[in-house]
């Protein structure tokens, strides 16, 4: 078997507020192959969020290691692009094509008239051809992620890190961008990390999901070898009532939205 | 339940789903006209604005024509013949040459060190903290209350007059700049972060134009304070008494009792003031952040 992309290993994330020490994950354990598209589900305040900032370079974990390629993280770099949930992670001042341009450039990771093409390549694959030169301003909230996908695919990242990129969408456009989302994988089998707090996204999306227990997030379960494709609606309805009583066993049942 | 939304066949209550095709465009009376050209001129914000101004020129003329007193408010034409007489003996222009020249130097310099004095701040905490200390002592402190002191340190010339517009410019485009860039979202911070850019590029490439809205206000601002500093300086003297600029054209013609002349100076202090505000300003807006929609 190959060595793991992204190795995680026992990590236990601390942040400081104002008045106390907060652990957000305790001794967290997972690793992501070439090509996952691998799920971090969990209720709020199980450190889903904090454990991708963690791979994002964003902080340190106070225990533990993440490895990429065998290579420690510690800062933010281009080999690790982030998806935002936020609409405003677009630079306002440029236009979309500007904006899946400047990474590219900025990192040194192509010259000249390839990056244009490049770009331009990716913003046609998430069905923006039409608004190369519109400023972010001027687009929806679902376009606006759309760019930020394909700004992060244009790099040809190691893996892309989205947290609850579809989070502040409408349920349409949310169903939508899903569909799209697994279209393009189909494509370019790109390798990503997904942040989510939705079970239904999470089993739409994932191949493989890491459950996650809330204060401190604690691996509560790893589910492999999903495949949303080959899998009927049965399966699918069986799979979120098992992660419902994995995730809410101890509690009063949540309503995730769909 | 969604099974039944979906089906055609009748629902409770005895009504059924009704379902519709919009007609084709060809069918509506107007999709797109344009409007008459009266409402359209009228949607122009200078065109409007040059019209308030016709009104108040000739209720200012009409007043002084019923006061009938040069002395005290001369008319409004004769205030143009004033301007347009200065203009052409080349008097005026001398003394606009003058003050703009004080004025960009003051301006330029108090810019310089706004940005040198931001920079500090955002990248140690006792730069921060010193940035937080001065422009708290210094703002509210006017210029040109500084003016004795600068008469006293570097004597009756240019010097004192740039010194004076630096401490007008400096704190309140400091203060703009530096809280701009800490309103710079944490989303779009971890964006440039990303990128892995370099502490320079970072702050060119992110914070800056990130920041941009608040940094043209304080430019604004501080273009505002300068100008009204430097009239105020230069009424107290000229820059030298044979070249002085237009606070002093203004203060000598009122020695002379040629109020028609104090008027036009007015007028042109208003007249560069509009000038910078609505081209120079107006135009660095409409190019920038109004484009980028971050102009609220």
């Amino acid at each position: 078997m190959t060595p793991p992309l992204l190795d995680v290993r026992g990590v236990t994330l601390q942040y400081k507020t104002r008045e106390h020490l907060v652990t957000a994950t305790y001794r967290v354990d997972f690793t992501v192959r070439q090509g996952d598209r691998y799920i971090l589900l969990g209720p709020s305040g199980c450190g889903k969020s904090t454990l991708l900032k963690a791979v994002g370079g964003y902080l340190r974990p106070t225990e533990g290691q993440i490895l990429l390629r065998g290579q420690p993280v510690v800062r933010p770099g281009a080999d690790r692009m982030m998806v935002f949930q936020e609409f405003d992670q677009l630079l306002p001042w440029k236009t979309v094509k500007q904006n899946v341009m400047f990474p590219l450039e900025a990192s040194g990771r192509l010259k000249g008239k390839e990056v244009q093409e490049r770009a331009l390549h990716y913003i046609h694959k998430v069905n923006l051809g039409n608004f190369v030169d519109s400023y972010p301003h001027m687009l929806s909230g679902g376009m606006k992620q759309r760019v930020a996908i394909a700004r992060g695919m244009a790099m040809e990242p190691d893996i892309i890190l989205m947290d609850e990129p579809f989070a502040a969408l409408d349920d349409l456009t949310r169903r939508k961008m899903q569909d799209e989302l697994m279209q393009l994988w189909e494509e370019t089998r790109f390798t990503v990390l997904f942040v989510t707090h939705s079970i239904p996204e999470a089993v739409r999306i994932g191949n493989r999901i890491l459950l996650l227990s809330p204060h401190p997030g604690q691996v509560r379960a790893e589910l492999n070898g999903l495949d949303q494709g080959s899998m009927q609606k049965e399966a699918q309805v069986a799979l979120e009532e098992e992660i419902k009583r994995l995730l809410f066993s101890d509690q009063i049942e949540e309503t995730g939205h769909v | 339940m969604s099974e039944n939304a979906m089906s055609p066949e009748p629902v409770r209550d005895g009504r059924s789903n009704v379902y519709k095709t919009p007609s084709p465009i060809g069918n509506f009376g107007i999709v797109e006209k344009p409007l008459p050209l009266m409402a359209r001129l009228w949607d122009q914000g200078w065109l409007r604005k040059l019209f308030v101004l016709i009104v108040l020129a000739c209720l200012w003329e009409a007043y002084a024509r019923y006061l009938n007193n040069d002395l005290l408010l001369p008319t409004f034409i004769d205030t143009c013949l004033a301007l347009f007489d200065g203009l052409y003996s080349g008097q005026l222009p001398e003394r606009i040459a003058t003050s703009l020249d004080v004025l960009l130097t003051g301006y330029a310099a108090g810019i310089g060190l706004a940005a040198l004095l931001t920079l500090i701040a955002i990248t140690t905490r006792l730069g921060t903290d010193f940035l937080e200390v001065m422009t708290a002592m210094f703002n509210p402190l006017p210029a040109i209350a500084l003016l004795p002191l600068a008469l006293i340190w570097f004597g009756l010339g240019k010097m004192t007059l740039v010194f004076v517009l630096i401490h007008s410019v400096l704190w309140a485009v400091t203060l703009n700049t530096y809280s701009g860039f800490q309103s710079v979202s944490s989303t779009l911070k971890m964006v440039g972060r990303n990128y892995g850019l370099s502490h320079i590029s970072f702050i060119m490439k992110i914070l800056i134009p990130a920041a941009f809205p608040s940094i043209l206000s304080g430019l604004k601002i501080g273009w505002a304070f300068a100008w009204r500093t430097l009239i105020a300086a230069e009424l107290v003297f000229g820059v030298s008494a044979s070249s002085g600029g237009l606070g002093w054209f203004i203060y000598e013609s009122k020695n002379q009792l040629n109020i028609s002349a104090v008027f036009a100076g007015l007028l042109t202090i208003i007249i560069i003031g509009l000038v910078v505000e609505n081209l120079i300003f107006r135009a660095v807006e409409q190019r920038t952040i109004q484009r980028w929609g971050m102009q609220a």
